[in-house]
């Protein structure tokens, strides 16, 4: 029996997406050696890309089933306060991390039921959900942040961001570990394969016994779970949590996936891509104002690689084969 | 006893009546040929009876037992030796043919991951077997959208022959095929019967449907307007039945059916 091949060709995206990473790091490399020449600008990228990254593995998933979600930058800031609640009452950090992440996955699943079984488009629907959440999250704080110093040194906080080896961010090793993590689910696992097809063609999924109400409900609150985790680690890294908390990570992190070379037409998601494109996205400021350029160039920049990226993608899955 | 009944069949969408009483079986080792206009209401017959929605009124029993119809889904009739080739084709074409195969029905360990292995070789082999893809040169990692329509159909219709059903469901299962192609079809059916399964089987090509049928049930407007055995009517009587009602429609100043597909 003839054995399955390793092709080249079928990495080619791949190959291309590390391809641009490598130049723009050189790029960064040629306009401001002093900087980019030096470990400090890495460890300062494996400091912050993660909290768009591991967002960006969940929004993948939602895109994969075909649907969209706008509501995860506000469910950062509401597990966020939900978790700090939580501790304050019940004095265990434990409690509250899992309280945080808890509210994330009731948040997704509301999304998910609401679109599912209502059938309103998703888009709507996380929107709503967005201000109504973030606005929850004002009510209730008054617009109040909250010190969290009393996590400095807890294991928790050692284990979620602490430095290994005193430099290295624990949290960029999460999100690592959830990439990999994320890969073999969508890909290797059942559950992925039914992600795959409720976004591929629904009703063939369903004509084939995929329960496509549940698969896009788990997405949803998949994505709710890890924005909330986003959240957590962001403010146990900060020590504080304030009630505009993740405002910002919304195109950032929409970028992530795009760049990374995810269809919004669903069926067709790349975790690899969703990686390398945090990385991508979340070099490209501090390296632009490394070179020198005005921070008002960012944006600009952003723009075109969101743009060339998203063509280049869809001219090769056109000639795919 | 017959292998599968369904009695008093009903199904409104919304305000469209598909179904009004139907009574429909399939007997144990028999091939049916179910015909009738297109919108008669073949597809939502056969959906119904393999779990894909549940009829409005109506009951199903399959090897005489009652089927619990809010608990019957897909999964269900696919464990009872249901199999569906959908006149849809059901074909996710962005993924690979492998996975195709086994969707719904995936091989996986405790976990649920993904045997990777045997489905990749299990297609392999469907394809070369079963299919006679060209040449054998496509991979069972090709994407679907790569193939032709009656590599497509070949795939939707190989998933029903590996999963080895008692009833084999056969949508209109002939489009985009070509004449080589459809005898390997009608061959399939014949030895669906040989093998003591049974067969419903839906054409518009009353020549297929003759040839390899026992019963033949014509459905119009969501109900039962004849059933004959093959025994009983020539392929030409067959033939004039269904212009007749197909005359009758339209007198009745009813739109004929845009496509014959
Ligand atoms: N999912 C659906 N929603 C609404 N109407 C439908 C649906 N499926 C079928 N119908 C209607 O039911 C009738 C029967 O359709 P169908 O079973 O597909 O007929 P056939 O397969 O005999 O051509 C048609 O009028 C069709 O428009
Ligand atoms: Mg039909």
């Amino acid at each position: 029996m003839e054995e399955r091949r390793f092709q080249l060709g079928r990495y080619k995206m791949q190959l291309g997406l590390i391809t641009i990473f490598c130049l723009v790091i050189l790029f960064f490399i040629l306009t401001s050696p002093t900087v980019f020449l030096r470990p400090t600008i890495y460890l300062a990228y494996l400091t912050t890309i993660p909290f768009v990254g591991i967002m960006a593995l969940g929004l993948t998933f939602v895109l994969a089933s075909g649907e969209i979600d706008l509501s995860f930058p506000s469910v950062m800031a509401f597990a966020g306060y939900v978790c700090a609640v939580a501790i304050d009452t019940t004095g265990s950090i434990t409690l509250g991390l899992l309280a945080g992440l808890a509210s994330g996955a009731l948040i997704g699943s509301l999304n998910g039921l609401v679109v599912r079984k209502i059938g309103v488009p998703s888009i709507v629907v996380t929107l709503g959900m967005s201000f109504l959440i973030r606005g929850a999250v004002n009510l209730l704080s008054q617009g109040l942040g909250k010190s969290l110093t009393f996590l400095q040194g807890t294991p928790w906080h050692t284990v979620l961001v602490g430095k290994v080896g005193g430099k290295f961010p624990a949290h960029a090793i999460w999100f690592v570990a959830l990439t990999v993590l994320f890969w073999f689910i969508l890909y290797r696992h059942r559950f992925g394969n039914h992600v795959l097809f409720s976004g591929d063609n629904e009703d063939a999924a369903r004509m084939m016994g995929v329960n496509v109400d549940r698969v896009k409900i788990m997405v949803f609150a998949l994505m709710g779970v890890m924005a909330a985790f986003a959240g957590l680690i962001d403010s146990f890294r900060l020590l504080k949590w304030w009630p505009t908390m993740g405002e910002g990570f919304m195109l950032t992190t929409m970028a992530s996936a795009f760049v990374g070379g995810t269809s919004m037409f669903g069926g067709e998601a790349t975790i690899f891509g969703t990686f390398i494109g945090a990385f991508l996205i979340g070099s490209l400021e501090a390296g632009i104002v490394a070179a020198g350029l005005s921070g008002f160039w960012t944006q600009f920049i952003y723009g075109l690689l969101i743009l060339i990226a998203v063509t280049v993608h869809t001219v090769l899955r056109k000639g795919k084969v | 006893m017959p292998l599968v009944e369904m009695k008093d069949i009903h199904k409104y969408f919304g305000r469209v009546v598909a179904l009004r009483g139907v009574d429909f079986s399939v007997g144990e080792n028999e091939v049916v040929g179910l015909i009738g206009d297109n919108g008669a209401g073949k597809s939502t017959l056969i959906k119904i009876l393999s779990g894909v929605f549940p009829p409005t009124k109506g009951e199903i029993f399959i090897k005489g037992q009652k089927i619990d119809l809010h608990r019957y889904s897909v999964r269900e009739a696919h464990r009872m030796g249901i199999e569906t080739v959908f006149q849809e084709q059901a074909l996710g074409v962005k993924q690979a043919i492998w996975r195709n195969l086994f969707l719904g029905r995936e091989p996986v360990n405790r976990l649920g991951f993904l045997k990777l292995d045997t489905a990749w070789n299990e297609t392999h082999r469907m394809m070369r077997e079963m299919l006679g893809f060209r040449g054998g040169g496509v991979s069972p990692d090709a994407s679907v959208r790569t193939l032709s329509g009656g590599e497509r159909q070949g795939i939707a219709i190989g998933r029903a022959m590996y999963f080895d059903a008692n009833l084999v469901i056969l949508d209109e299962p002939t489009r985009a095929l070509s004449v080589q192609e459809v005898r390997k079809v009608l061959n399939f059916i014949l030895k669906l019967k040989e093998n003591g399964k049974s067969c419903v089987y839906i054409s518009h090509t009353i020549a297929n449907v003759y040839s390899v049928s026992d019963r033949f049930v014509i459905l119009d407007r969501g109900q039962v307007v004849g059933e004959y055995l093959r025994d009983e009517i020539s392929e030409e009587e067959l033939n004039e039945t269904l212009v007749k009602l197909h005359e009758a429609r339209l007198v009745r100043g009813e739109e004929p059916p845009a496509k014959l597909n």
